[in-house]
C-alpha cells in the first residue's frame, strides 16, 4: 500500500529540510514540468488524473485550473493561493501535511502555479498552526535560496513569488472568495459568483484557490502520472485521502490509505475501535458540516460517490464519532452554537436562523422545548438549505440537523416528554 | 469653528504620533507587499495588538490614520476577526477549544476545572490580570480532544489533573 503524501512524515521527527527532501526525490516534479512540460500539458495530466479538491466539496482540479484566461492578454498578475486555513470541526489533516512535510506543500503550489501560469501565490494558513507557520517560513526561504521560487525558476523564464499569510480566525475565511477578501484585508464576506475566481479572484485577478492535500498530490502526480495515480485508490475517485477520526476510539488519528476505504475499516482497524463500554450511535464522515450516518452505513466506501449515494459527503474525509452515551441533541447544539457564532452575517436567512436553531436545540436540551420546536427545526433545514442562502455555510449546518431529526428523533422526543436530557 | 479646526488638526497630529516607529516599521513593510494601503489593516492590526496586547480605540484612530481609511472601516474589520481583541487581555490568553470532537470528550469538564481555578468565566481577565479564558472554535487537534491553547503553545489531551502544572508556567 503506498502513501505518497505521507512517505516521509515521522510524527515526533522534524520534517525534512530542502536537502534531505531533494534526496528522497524532491523537486524532481518541478524540474520536470518546468523544464520538459507546457502548463497546459500539466493541466490535461491534473485532469486525467481525476484528482477531486481535498478540501470539502470534491470538485476536479483540473477543471478548475481549465477555466483561468490562459492567452498572452491576460490579466497579470494571477494568483494562486494554497487554502491552509483549515478549520472544520473535527477536521486535523492538513495540520499532519504542514508540519509533517512542508516543502511538499511548496512544490505542489510551484507545480500549480506553473499549470495557470500564476506569479504570485499565498498560502493562507489559519492563525492556530503556529509549528506549521515557522516551518513553512523557514521551508518558503530555502526554496528561495535553491532557486524553486523566484525569478526565471531554473532558467525556465518562469517567475514565482510566495508568502505565508496567517490568519486571525474566523470559519468563513476557508470559504474560497471570503479568504480573497480576508487576503485583500477586508471582512471575510463571501462574493457573489460568477465571476468565478478563476476569472475575477484576488484583486481582481485570476486566481485559484487549492485546499492543502489537493496541492500535495501534484507533485506524485507529475512524477509517476495518470495510471499510477488511478492505481492507488480502492474506488472510481482517484488517488489516497488522508483520513481522520476522532471521539471515543480507542486509537483517533489521521492515516493516509486508498481513496475508498470502508468507515468501518477506519474505525475498527485504524481507530482502533470504540472505547471499551461505548457503542457507536452515528458518524459525521467529513466534518461538522456533514449529514449523520449510522451503524447501518458502516460498509459503505469513504470516496465521494459512495458517501453522497448513502445520503451524506466524505466532505474533509475526517470523521467524527458519536458514541451512545453522548446526547444527540447536545451533540448538535454544539455543532449549531458553532455555525451560528462564525456565520459572517452577510445574508439574512443564515444570520437570523442558525441563532433561532441553536436556541431551540439549547431550550430542548434543558427540557423547555416543544412539539413545535421539531417543526421549526424542520422548516429550518428547508429555509437555510442549498439556493437560499449565499454561500454553504448556513446549508453545511443543515446537513447534521437534519439528518439527527432523521436517526435521532426518538431523543429528541424524550427531551420534551420528560422535560430534561435524557443521558445526563 | 476654528477651535474645531485645531482640535482636529492636534488630533492628527496625535495620531501620527500615536504609532511607535518599530509599528511604523513593520506596517510599512506590509503596506509594500499590496496593492493599496488598506488592504494592509488586519497586519496592522496584528502588529499593534503583538506590541500593546489588545485594539484600544486609539489604535483604531491611528492605524485608519496611517492607512487613509476611516475609523470605521478599520473598526469593522478588527471587530470581525475574534483574535483581534477590542478589549484589554490579561497577559496571557487561555483559548478552550469547544468544538464537537471535544465536546464529546468533555471539555466541559476542563472549563469548570478552569473556572473554579481562576474564579472567572468565558470572557472575563484574572484580577491579577495573569489570564483571559475564551472559548475557541475548533483547533484542529481533534484526535487528541481536548484541547487548548495558552498563548502559543498548544495542549493535547488535557486532563483536569493537568491544569495545575500547565497554569504554574506561566504565573
Amino acid at each position: 500500500m503506498e502513501h505518497p503524501l505521507t512517505q516521509y512524515i515521522h510524527p515526533g521527527c522534524p520534517p525534512f529540510d530542502i536537502r534531505e527532501y531533494e534526496m528522497t526525490g524532491g523537486y524532481a516534479a518541478v524540474r520536470k514540468a518546468l523544464g520538459s512540460m507546457t502548463p497546459k500539458e500539466v493541466q490535461t495530466l491534473v485532469k486525467d488524473s481525476g484528482l477531486k479538491g481535498r478540501g470539502g466539496a470534491g470538485f476536479s482540479t483540473g477543471i478548475k485550473w481549465g477555466v483561468v484566461p490562459m492567452d498572452e492578454h491576460a490579466p497579470h498578475p494571477k494568483y494562486l493561493i494554497a487554502n491552509a486555513d483549515e478549520m472544520e470541526p473535527g477536521t486535523f489533516k492538513d495540520r499532519l501535511l504542514l508540519e509533517g512535510n512542508p516543502h511538499q506543500l511548496i512544490e505542489g503550489m510551484i507545480l500549480a502555479a506553473y499549470a495557470i501560469q500564476a506569479g504570485v501565490s499565498f498560502i493562507f494558513l489559519r492563525w492556530a498552526y503556529k509549528k506549521a507557520a515557522q516551518l513553512l517560513r523557514r521551508s518558503i526561504h530555502e526554496a528561495y535560496v535553491a532557486g524553486f521560487l523566484g525569478k526565471n525558476i531554473l532558467g525556465s523564464g518562469f517567475s514565482l513569488e510566495m508568502y505565508l499569510h496567517t490568519g486571525v480566525g474566523r470559519y468563513m475565511c476557508g470559504e474560497e472568495t471570503a479568504l480573497l477578501n480576508a487576503l485583500e484585508g477586508k471582512r471575510a464576506t463571501p462574493r457573489a459568483k460568477p465571476p468565478y475566481p478563476q476569472i475575477s479572484g484576488l484583486y481582481g485577478k485570476p486566481t485559484i484557490v487549492n485546499n492543502v492535500e489537493t496541492l500535495c498530490n501534484i507533485p506524485h502526480i507529475v512524477n509517476n502520472g495518470v495510471e499510477w495515480f488511478k492505481g492507488l485508490s480502492y474506488s472510481e475517485d482517484s488517488g489516497t485521502k488522508l483520513y481522520g477520526v476522532s471521539g471515543k476510539v480507542n486509537n483517533p488519528g489521521c492515516w493516509e490509505l486508498p481513496m475508498g476505504v470502508t468507515i468501518r475499516e477506519l474505525i475498527e482497524e485504524y481507530a482502533g475501535g470504540m472505547k471499551n463500554g461505548y457503542q457507536l450511535k452515528g458518524v459525521l464522515p467529513g466534518g461538522a458540516s456533514t449529514d449523520f450516518l449510522t451503524a447501518e452505513h458502516l460498509d459503505i466506501k469513504m470516496d465521494f460517490t459512495d458517501v453522497q449515494k448513502a445520503g451524506s459527503r466524505l466532505g474533509t474525509g475526517t470523521m467524527v464519532v458519536m458514541d451512545d452515551a453522548t446526547c444527540p441533541v447536545g451533540f448538535v447544539h454544539n455543532l449549531q452554537h458553532f455555525f451560528a457564532q462564525e456565520s459572517c452575517g452577510w445574508c439574512t436567512p443564515c444570520r437570523e436562523g442558525l441563532p433561532w436553531v441553536e436556541k431551540m436545540l439549547l431550550s430542548l436540551e434543558q427540557g423547555t422545548g416543544t412539539a413545535e420546536d421539531m417543526e421549526l427545526l424542520e422548516m429550518h433545514t428547508h429555509m437555510l438549505g442549498p439556493g437560499n442562502t449565499f454561500c454553504a455555510l448556513a446549508p453545511g449546518a443543515m446537513e447534521p440537523l437534519q439528518s439527527a431529526l432523521k436517526y435521532f428523533k426518538d431523543d429528541f422526543e424524550k427531551h420534551i416528554s420528560l422535560h430534561k436530557c435524557p443521558y445526563e | 469653528m476654528i477651535t474645531e479646526k485645531v482640535n482636529k488638526g492636534n488630533e492628527v497630529k496625535q495620531q501620527a504620533h500615536y504609532l511607535t516607529d518599530i509599528e511604523r516599521q513593520f506596517i510599512d513593510h506590509e503596506v509594500s507587499l499590496v496593492p493599496h494601503k488598506s488592504a494592509a489593516v488586519i497586519e496592522a492590526l496584528k502588529i499593534v495588538q503583538h506590541q500593546r496586547g489588545w485594539i484600544s480605540d486609539d489604535s483604531v484612530n491611528a492605524i485608519a490614520a496611517y492607512l487613509q481609511m476611516s475609523p470605521a472601516e478599520v473598526d469593522s474589520v478588527a471587530t470581525f476577526y475574534n483574535l483581534i481583541f477590542r478589549k484589554p487581555v490579561g497577559r496571557h490568553v487561555i483559548l478552550v477549544c469547544d468544538s464537537i470532537s471535544c465536546y464529546v470528550m468533555k471539555y466541559g469538564d476542563i472549563y469548570k476545572a478552569l473556572q473554579e481555578k481562576l474564579h472567572i468565566h468565558f470572557g472575563e481577565t484574572t484580577s491579577d490580570q495573569c489570564f483571559t479564558l475564551l472559548p475557541n472554535a475548533c483547533l484542529g487537534c481533534c484526535d487528541h480532544a481536548p484541547a487548548l491553547m495558552i498563548d502559543n503553545d498548544l495542549y493535547k489531551d488535557i486532563t483536569v489533573a493537568m491544569l495545575d502544572r500547565i497554569l504554574k508556567q506561566y504565573t
